[in-house]
């Protein structure tokens, strides 16, 4: 069973290389975002350092939403989704592997580079650890709350804009939690509690939405 | 549970019980109108503003009422196929948004003269504003299916979720809030309200209960109706291709 | 009643909220009870349309 599981990854990550640089594509929506607030507030370093944490949290959300449509939609078109079903692992599980196939081709990319847009936002130097351990804790949720709109949407007509409107209020404590943990750190204060709410959340997703997400496809399956 | 899953039933009970819900809704919002306007002194710090009090508070309580109702309707929809449950949980989304909307729109006529300005990131109107758009989400995945079983499934599901998500929500927001609030706002809550606003305040939000209750059933009606007007066409459909089969 | 009016110079911001609100909830009503008759119009004249049912119903009676 574990096997599969896997081997579902395994195929995910190699399709989304094959589809030619959807991490890729991510990534560089995720910089253009961020570099359109120096151009729209004005290059000012303390403007620039009071904002940074909310610009690159905000600009990572977005490029979660952009990336989410795809998830399940590929595999419903070529008809890969009904083979994904009949696999001997239940679809909860096939689910928790194409999310976390997804937040490694967009989340842990988007991670990494988080820093990169730390130094050109100007970003508070005692804030890097606490915005990266956020982004390690909080993108998974983004990837797994997004598979429940990704899946409700499937198959539906203009689904990516009703999948971003599903989609976002839900994503809102992910960006208090961890904008607050970046400015916390930026204050010189503790982040930990921030932390503690991320993996409560974290956990939480992990055992929900994979089976919200498998119910939802089970529709788009009928 | 199972006896009001049976449409025509349902009918039979929303029918009796509607005049009571109407009368319940008139006179108390009736009576809460004239006492709220009228009889009710001003507040000795908020001044006259605190009458916007008798409807941004029931239209706050009933915008998460209405998700809670929402919510469970939802739940037994998904879990039992309870063929009204769907029906009872979509027809309350356009109430349960209206109340939100009504609240936030109040909630800004009361920052005004209160705060000084239209809007302000206080944490209730923040979570309101945030219930809004939930409850606008789930109006658009009903509309976004054509197959009504699939659009009933996939919203509850969609409900059920966001249910979960409320208190997480509810609870960051006010952290949030916490961080960034400047320390001289007066907070709704401030003073007790005093026992000559309590009891026209409560008038409203039994009106504003029976209010909701009555257009639920309403809507309701609507619904089995549309439902049952599908369920025929397509068995006509069926009898016509049936007949030119036979020829 | 000038007085009454004016909510102690607040009128503008206690009238609106009520009208508003009255408005929107007498607005969301009618338009229910309308669907409410307009779907029960629809069911019933589709109903005289369907002959097999209403014999049915009538060996039954």
């Amino acid at each position: 069973m574990s096997r599969i599981f896997l081997m579902l990854i395994r195929r995910d990550l190699l399709l989304a290389r094959k589809q030619g640089g959807g991490s890729l594509l991510s990534i560089t929506f995720f910089v253009l975002v961020v570099s359109l607030f120096p151009l729209g507030v004005g290059p000012a370093p303390e403007t620039l350092e009071r904002i940074a944490a909310g610009t690159i949290w905000v600009a990572a959300l977005l490029s979660v939403l952009l990336s989410l449509d795809r998830m399940f939609q590929a595999d419903l078109e070529d008809g890969s989704l009904d083979q994904l079903a009949l696999l001997p692992l239940p679809l909860s599980l096939v689910v928790l592997a194409k999310t976390i196939a997804h937040w490694l081709t967009t989340g842990l990319p988007l991670t990494l580079a988080a820093p990169l847009l730390g130094l050109l936002m100007q970003l508070s130097p005692d804030a890097y650890g606490a915005l990266i351990a956020a982004m390690l804790l909080g993108t998974p949720i983004l990837s797994l709350i997004g598979a429940i709109g990704a899946a409700l949407t499937v198959g539906v007509r203009r689904g990516g804009v009703l999948l971003t409107l599903i989609v976002t209020p839900l994503y809102i404590p992910v960006l208090i939690f961890g904008v607050s943990a970046a400015e916390a750190a930026a204050q010189g204060f503790s982040y930990s509690a921030h932390m503690l709410f991320l993996s409560a959340i974290l956990s939480g997703a992990i055992v929900i939405a994979p089976i919200a997400a498998a119910w939802a496809l089970k529709l788009a399956l009928d | 549970m199972h006896r009001f899953a049976n449409p025509t039933r349902f009918l039979r009970l929303a029918a009796a019980v509607l005049p009571f819900s109407a009368a319940v809704a008139a006179l108390c919002l009736g009576a809460g109108l004239v006492w709220g306007l009228f009889f009710a002194p001003p507040d000795y710090q908020q001044g006259d503003t605190v009458r916007i009090m008798f409807i941004h508070v029931p239209a706050a309580m009933m915008a998460m009422g209405v998700y809670a109702g929402m919510a469970i309707s939802s739940g037994i929809a998904l879990i039992w196929r309870h063929a009204v449950a769907d029906l009872i949980a979509k027809a309350s989304a356009p109430i349960g948004a209206t109340f939100c909307f009504i609240c936030l729109l109040t909630g800004s006529l009361w920052g005004k003269p209160m705060w000084g300005t239209w809007w302000v990131w206080d944490a209730r109107l923040t979570s309101m504003l945030i219930m809004l758009f939930i409850y606008l989400g789930y109006m658009a995945l009903w509309q976004a299916f054509d197959d009504q079983t699939k659009a009933a499934r996939a919203a509850a599901i969609l409900a059920l979720v966001g249910a979960i998500n409320l208190p997480v929500i509810k609870f960051s927001v006010e952290w949030w809030n916490t961080l960034h609030q400047p320390a001289s706002l007066i907070t709704m809550s401030g003073p007790k309200i005093h026992a000559s606003l309590l009891w026209p305040l409560l008038l409203m939000i039994v009106g504003f209960g029976a209010y909701y209750l009555t257009v639920l059933i309403y809507r309701v009606r609507a619904e089995i109706h549309l439902r049952r007007t599908r369920m025929l066409r397509l068995a006509q459909a069926d009898r016509h291709a049936a007949m030119q089969a036979a020829e | 009643m000038s007085e009454f009016l004016s909510m102690g110079g607040y009128g503008f911001f206690v009238w609106t909220s009520w009208g508003v609100g009255a408005v929107l909830m007498i607005g969301l009503l009618v338009q229910s009870i309308a669907a409410a008759r307009a779907a029960a119009r629809e069911v019933q004249a589709i109903e005289q349309l369907s002959p097999r049912r209403r014999r049915r119903k009538a060996d039954a009676e």
